[in-house]
């Protein structure tokens, strides 16, 4: 096959056995990429297992720097017999099967329109090395050595990372090493190798960093004070408090005495875990969970309670695909309804929807300071992709003059110079936002009830309707005042007068402005997008949508819940909401979107004067 | 509704070491029906707080949904108090203490509460030793919802409506000890001499102090045939002990009989002083409550008292080793890692 050589940009997928160890291997690929300076955006694919079933690792490689996924293989790393035959027909046109050839493929399985390189790793794997779990492990690094020849990669690079992996355990480098230059040498005399893909230096990562967004979101609470946090064990979201956890044993714990600046509470469901969060931030202290859709509906009547009660708590909602139990180890944005209405009767939350690691650990800080100066729960939209893929980011910034934003509380001084009487409820300063006190305060003023029942200004239970309604209007004036101070949208337009708009928010913005960048260099057509980052809707959200004649929404659910949500909040005619869904559990690619927009604007403009409003 | 109560007091009232009279550990005038239980228990736990001189802004209360979960608007008007969601007590009071180790949390809840929608955050808390005290107001029915029968309904107790009971009830005392619990007491509303002791010493107890207090619904569970009214409570009430509270540093006034008596040292210094009416049920073994409980059962009796007591176990702070502060009082500077770690984090994701 004569082939151009493609440097840089292609997509590779390594297909393995869950529970084998490839997940270390992979990594230490995509590292090494990133290390010889080029954008990579890496997604884990696996099942809802502990071992033995298929499970894949799609690395994207694109030096221009775009992050989504992609759609389509064009290297294929099969260890995996049991999805052989599915791996093999993914691979596109003009590809590269690579495989483990101690046993021969199924002829039956073979294309004559990609390249098979086969590798005997399982026998060399056997000569080598005795103990079968280490033929095992030890298998995994050689095909990443493998890799390493056939794209024409930098050894040293490798080499660094395995002795940065190892540090501290310095008798593992070697046998590492030495499998990652066997399988590289194996490969390296073969005849096409080096293959037509090929992964060369580049400074186009600069000082960016690769890491997952529950990392992000753990590190961010620790960075915006959480001192409690309560959970229940649930995919995707446990390893945000894995890493809140790491980082607090890390910055939050006295050297000497061991003792501890945080609590973490393992709760026994979640309705605890956020009844725990609530109970601690009624007492002051900066208090989260992290969950995912079953736990969000399981939360339902405390997050109503918190609203009611106007008690702040922070939630991190680590998006799966629903419903139910629905597929837990696959992504999407199908929880952005039932977090932004969760509960009974009229509640509305603030929600934040971030779309990188540097968004997940600053809206998680954030988070805090908007609970707690609006007293009330705030959630972080993440999702499994976000969360569980290592994501290239900005670096994180922290300004050390910052100061938590501890929102409106009576401390005992301010308590004692106060003449009249307290009232939990009341509307001082007209932004809806009331004074809190925190129990065990002053001993004989500021202590009030706090009730999910209706009260009155001073807490004390009431069931006037008079009263009922004017407590609701001052909540719904405190989300007017919230609307003006959540982030803003980023919108980001043409340079031509465009009559369509496209809106994204969380994950689905990466692959949005790649469709977009590509409509405009393949298609001529130039569309304004922007990116939600938060509920309350900013009146910038409102005001772009006027401004076009259709907006595309784009989203990782079937139901459009984004569409909804913005349709109930405004009066726009749904018309001009044109939905654009991806919801298969796969990340949303790039091509997805740009074919929908591109046939869409091609097929229902059919007038020339209005499609000429496109191009 | 909830009215406050008229301000005008005797003038002598009599003022414990803080300098308050009981005004001052009083909340508003309860709704709930005249001659109902829960209420004679508000006034022992405003009676305990009193003589232990606690100051009253440094108490929390909690409570679940039901007409115990309503009690704290009757006592205590000086502290905060949270009436929370059906069941859901104890994770908040959890939560509450992990803020803030300080305070003295004291949760009430009933058998609704308790023995069913709630029962797993009991029995985590219990687990737990969250350090708190735990008041169970068990009258055997539901009383907001109008007379249903609970999970704590005796087999056969024939409730207003007449029908008995078909299911076996659960033993929330016996729950409690099989889960660990560190203090364990049954009592009886109607008991103001033995109920006010067993409050002390729970709340001088360190970790969690679970009390069940029956405590008759005069509506709904107090005719003839129902194993919760007061009738049949007073008929077959069996004390295994009454209890003096003697606070830190006070001489022991109360008599002591080497015989039956046993003094139990409190974690803060205060002494329990346990007139032993069973002389052979030792308050250190669970097992040794567990067997009296069964075979007081046996003989149709009901238990008071405390049942099972282990004054040295470590609270949940302690076996978390969190630090001595309240959390809730650390500032910026505690918490915050700052700007030169963050680059260290950056550069180890490079």
């Amino acid at each position: 096959m004569k082939r151009d050589i493609i440097i840089n940009k292609f997509v590779i997928k390594f297909a393995n056995v869950n529970g084998t160890g490839s997940a270390s291997a992979n990594k230490l690929f995509s590292r090494a990429v990133f290390r010889m300076g080029v954008p990579i955006s890496p997604k884990n694919i696996f099942p809802s297992n502990i071992q033995g079933l298929p499970t894949w690792y799609e690395v994207r490689i694109n030096e221009n720097g775009f992050l989504g996924r992609r759609g389509g293989i064009d290297v294929m790393v099969g260890m995996n017999p049991q999805s052989m035959e599915r791996d093999i027909t993914e691979v596109e046109k003009g590809g590269y099967f690579i495989y483990d050839s101690t046993r021969p493929i199924n002829p039956d399985f073979k294309r004559d329109d990609i390249d098979f390189i086969g590798i005997p790793l399982t026998e060399k794997c056997r000569e080598m090395y005795e103990d079968p779990r280490q033929r095992q492990l030890f298998r995994n690094v050689m095909y990443v050595g493998v890799m390493a020849a056939l794209f024409d990669m930098e050894m040293e690079v490798f080499k660094q990372l395995i002795n940065d992996q190892f540090k501290g355990k310095e008798k593992l480098v070697a046998p590492n090493i030495q499998a990652l230059e066997t399988g590289y040498d194996m490969a390296a005399k073969l005849p096409n190798c080096p293959i037509a893909y090929r992964i060369e230096r580049r400074d186009n990562v600069g000082n960016k960093i690769l890491m997952d967004g529950n990392e992000a979101c753990g590190l961010g609470a620790v960075y915006g004070g959480a001192t409690v946090s309560a959970w229940y064990p649930i995919t995707p979201s446990t390893s945000v408090i894995d890493n809140y956890s790491r980082y607090c044993r890390m910055f939050r714990t006295d050297k000497e005495t061991g003792e501890k600046n945080f609590a973490i509470v393992q709760a026994e469901d979640e309705l605890a875990a956020i009844g725990m969060v609530i109970g601690a931030s009624w007492n002051g202290a900066r208090a989260f969970t992290a969950t995912s859709g079953p736990g969000l509906s399981l939360m339902n009547e405390f997050l109503g309670l918190a609203y009611f009660a106007e008690i702040p708590a922070v939630l991190i909602d680590v998006q799966r695909s629903g419903p139910s139990t629905g597929m837990p180890t696959r992504t999407q944005q199908s929880d952005v309804l039932s977090a932004a209405y969760a509960s009974h009767g009229d509640t509305k939350h603030i929600c934040l929807y971030p779309s990188t690691p540097k968004e997940c650990f600053e809206y998680t800080a954030m988070a805090f300071d908007l609970a707690e100066r609006f007293q009330t729960p705030v959630m972080v939209m993440s999702d499994l992709d976000l969360g569980m893929n290592d994501n290239m980011s900005e670096p994180f910034e922290w300004d050390d003059a910052k100061r938590y934003d501890r929102g409106k509380v009576f401390n005992e001084e301010d308590l004692e110079n106060m003449n009249e009487k307290f009232g939990r409820y009341l509307d001082i300063d007209g932004d809806g936002i009331p004074y809190r006190t925190y129990p065990g305060t002053h001993p004989t003023k500021g202590a009030f009830f706090t009730r999910g029942t209706s009260k009155d200004e001073y807490a004390i239970y009431t069931e006037n309707g008079e009263k009922y309604i004017e407590n609701m209007e001052r909540i719904q004036k405190k989300w007017k005042t919230a609307s003006t101070v959540v982030p803003k949208p980023v919108i980001r337009k043409t340079d031509k007068p465009c009559t369509v708009g496209v809106i994204h928010y969380g994950t689905s913005e990466a692959s949005t402005l790649e469709a977009l960048h590509h409509l405009n260099s393949l298609h001529g057509i130039s569309l304004d997008s922007m990116g939600i980052q938060a509920f309350p809707f900013s009146d910038e959200v409102g005001q772009f949508i006027e401004e076009h004649e259709y907006v595309f929404v784009v989203e990782q659910n079937r139901d459009a819940q984004m569409r909804t949500l913005l349709i109930n909040e405004y009066d726009f005619d749904p018309e001009c909401l044109v939905p654009l869904l991806h919801y298969d559990g796969s990340p949303i690619t790039a091509r997805f979107i740009r074919h929908i927009i591109r046939d869409w604007i091609l097929q229902t403009t059919t007038s020339p004067r209005r499609r000429s409003r496109f191009y | 509704m909830s009215y406050k109560i008229p301000t005008f007091r005797h003038p002598n009232l009599p003022k414990n070491d803080l300098g308050y009279t009981t005004k001052d550990y009083e909340g508003a005038v309860s709704t709930l029906c005249a001659g109902c239980g829960h209420d004679s228990i508000s006034n022992a736990i405003i009676e305990a707080c009193f003589e232990m001189s606690i100051p009253p802004h440094r108490v929390a209360k909690l409570s679940g949904i039901g007409c115990s979960s309503k009690t704290p608007t009757y006592f205590l008007g000086n502290s905060h108090g949270f009436n929370s969601v059906h069941g859901r007590m104890p994770s908040v009071a959890t939560g509450a203490n992990m803020a803030n180790r300080e305070l003295l949390y004291i949760g009430v809840s009933g058998d609704g509460d308790t023995a069913s929608i709630g029962m797993g955050q009991f029995v985590h808390a219990v687990r737990r030793n969250v350090n708190m005290v735990y008041i169970c107001e068990n009258n055997g029915v539901y009383g907001l919802t109008k007379g249903q029968d609970s999970a704590t309904t005796d087999i056969g107790s024939k409730s207003k409506k007449g029908e008995p009971n078909a299911l076996e009830p659960i033993d929330l005392c016996s729950i409690a000890l099989q889960l660990g619990a560190t203090f364990v007491a049954n009592s009886f509303s109607g008991d103001k001499d033995q109920l006010v002791p067993i409050i002390q010493a729970a709340i001088a107890h360190r970790g969690f102090a679970f009390i069940n207090i029956i405590s008759p619904c005069v509506t709904f569970n107090n005719a003839p045939g129902s194993t919760k009214a007061y009738d049949y409570i007073r008929q077959h009430m069996a004390s295994t002990n009454t209890v003096d509270y003697v606070p830190p540093a006070e001489e022991i006034t109360a008599e002591f009989d080497e015989g039956t008596d046993e003094k139990v040292t409190m974690h803060d210094g205060s002494i329990i002083n346990l007139h032993k009416l069973e002389t052979k049920h030792d308050i250190h073994s669970r097992t040794s409550a567990l067997s009296l409980m069964q075979e007081y059962k046996a003989e149709d009796k009901v238990v008071t008292g405390i049942l099972f007591m282990d004054e040295n176990s470590q609270e949940i702070h302690e076996t978390m080793n969190t630090t001595q502060r309240p959390l809730r009082d650390l500032g910026t500077e505690e918490l915050c890692p700052g700007a030169a770690n963050l680059e260290k984090i950056n550069d180890l994701h490079r």
